[in-house]
């Protein structure tokens, strides 16, 4: 009998030591973390100084995910056309495509479907470009060059996820317009004029569009910074840096479904 | 790569975001809200808004001609206080009505001015004095089956 309670207590001591040793590391690398955004933003400087480097790093995350961002929206916007018109025209109002269509896209799917597959494209790049840097220890190179890395490598890879995230998602949107016309119109026969008209009334700029762009700007932010730190802070071995990239996919994943639900409670809570 | 050609594959990419910016905010959404420099306000009272939200659209003859701008509830008079803005571009008379009415069966309700034969006209501020209710749908119901209740009862 005393063995068994001596057994169980140890479980229960070895589990108590885990959670808090998991929590202590946890409340770590987020000082960590906040430290090293607060350093990406102080080295900002160079990155619009030098816009060259800035460039060079949207053409790596901004334009190679032209791709896949323009032909998800397409579709996207295709399935919603289809689904739509199969709900609406059970009320008989398939006139209103248009509207469902525009507002699904510009309020959520624009801005969220192309943020996760920025995350999966461009994150996941990011973080195994940095994490590889550092276990070759070309970041360290650079500190013994009196280059900081942070300004050199980091900073323009930052600002260029931010600069692309919008526009990626505003051509997300506007292609999955598309989509829906010629799933809707082209294809089904809704009433082009209606298609239009109804959707521009019912989209305000304000209240719709530039919630949308603000939302992907927060998103672009969310993501490269998290893709950066994972990136910074991977181990420096094989297993190192694949495990931080799929952290990466991940987590910036599930931040950017979250910071969606905030941001959505906030712009169009009193709406209706 | 060479740097020029990464540069134009930018350039190319920041004028497409722009581009399907400048759509989504020209042909997908509407520019023409109404602001608060070219319109005036006016205030109508209703005794019930039905389904009658903000931004809804106020018409005159089918034609959208500002918007609702808030929706108040008045202590006083337990009534509810619809402050709307309108155009500059068109003035109504002094003795303008407003009708909450729905467009189509199940659609959107709006508010409908119907302008009257005043010389004056509104100014910013002014309140309206005849005012139609929004339609509920269990009181039309519940007076036709009443109507109908009277028809059949033997005398």
């Amino acid at each position: 009998m005393p063995t068994i309670w001596a057994w169980g207590r140890n479980v229960l001591k070895r589990a108590l030591e885990n959670l808090g040793n998991s929590t202590v590391q946890g409340v770590w690398r987020m000082g960590f973390a906040t430290r090293f955004f607060l350093a990406v933003l102080m080295h900002s400087g160079t990155a619009f100084r030098r816009f060259g480097l800035t460039i060079r790093e949207m053409y790596f995350t901004g334009v190679l995910s032209l791709i896949i961002i323009l032909v998800s929206g397409l579709f996207v916007g295709m399935v919603l056309g289809l689904q739509g018109y199969e709900t609406l025209q059970t009320y008989g109002s398939e006139e209103a495509l248009g509207v469902l269509v525009a507002l699904s896209l510009v309020r959520e799917l624009g801005p969220v479907v192309a943020a996760l597959l920025f995350a999966s494209r461009a994150g996941s790049a990011i973080t195994a470009e940095i994490g590889l840097m550092k276990a070759t220890e070309q970041l360290s190179a650079m500190e013994m060059m009196a280059v900081d890395p942070i300004a050199r490598v980091v900073a323009p890879r930052f600002w260029a996820g931010v600069i692309s995230m919008p526009l990626l998602a505003a051509l997300f949107s506007a292609m999955g317009v598309l989509g829906g016309y010629l799933v809707g119109v082209q294809l089904i026969g809704v009433d082009e004029g209606s298609f239009w008209s109804q959707m521009q009334s019912a989209v305000d700029f304000e209240q719709d569009i530039l919630n949308g762009v603000i939302k992907s700007v927060v998103f672009g932010v969310a993501i490269t910074a998290i893709a950066l730190f994972e990136g910074y802070d991977a181990p420096p071995t094989a297993e190192g840096v694949s495990g931080a990239t799929t952290r990466t996919v991940v987590t910036s994943s599930l931040a950017v479904l979250a910071l969606d639900f905030v941001l959505t409670a906030f712009m169009f809570r009193g709406l209706n | 790569m060479n740097k020029t050609v990464l540069d134009l594959w930018v350039g190319l990419f920041v004028v497409a975001g722009i581009a399907a910016l400048l759509f989504l905010a020209l042909k997908v959404g509407s520019m023409n809200t109404v602001n608060a420099t070219d319109s005036y306000e006016i205030v109508a009272r209703f005794e019930n808004i039905g389904g009658l939200k903000a931004r809804a659209p106020v018409k005159s003859a089918g034609v959208v001609i500002g918007r609702v701008d808030r929706i108040q509830f008045d202590t006083g008079v337990y009534e509810a206080k619809v402050t709307m803005r309108v155009d500059k571009r068109y003035p109504f008379p002094k003795d303008t009505s407003a009708a909450i009415l729905t467009s189509g069966l199940l659609g959107e309700q709006y508010i409908g001015l119907a302008a009257g034969g005043d010389s004056a006209m509104l100014k910013n501020g002014d309140t309206l004095k005849i005012t139609q209710d929004a339609v509920v749908l269990e009181n039309l119901i519940g007076q036709f089956l009443y109507g109908k209740a009277q028809e059949g009862s033997p005398q």
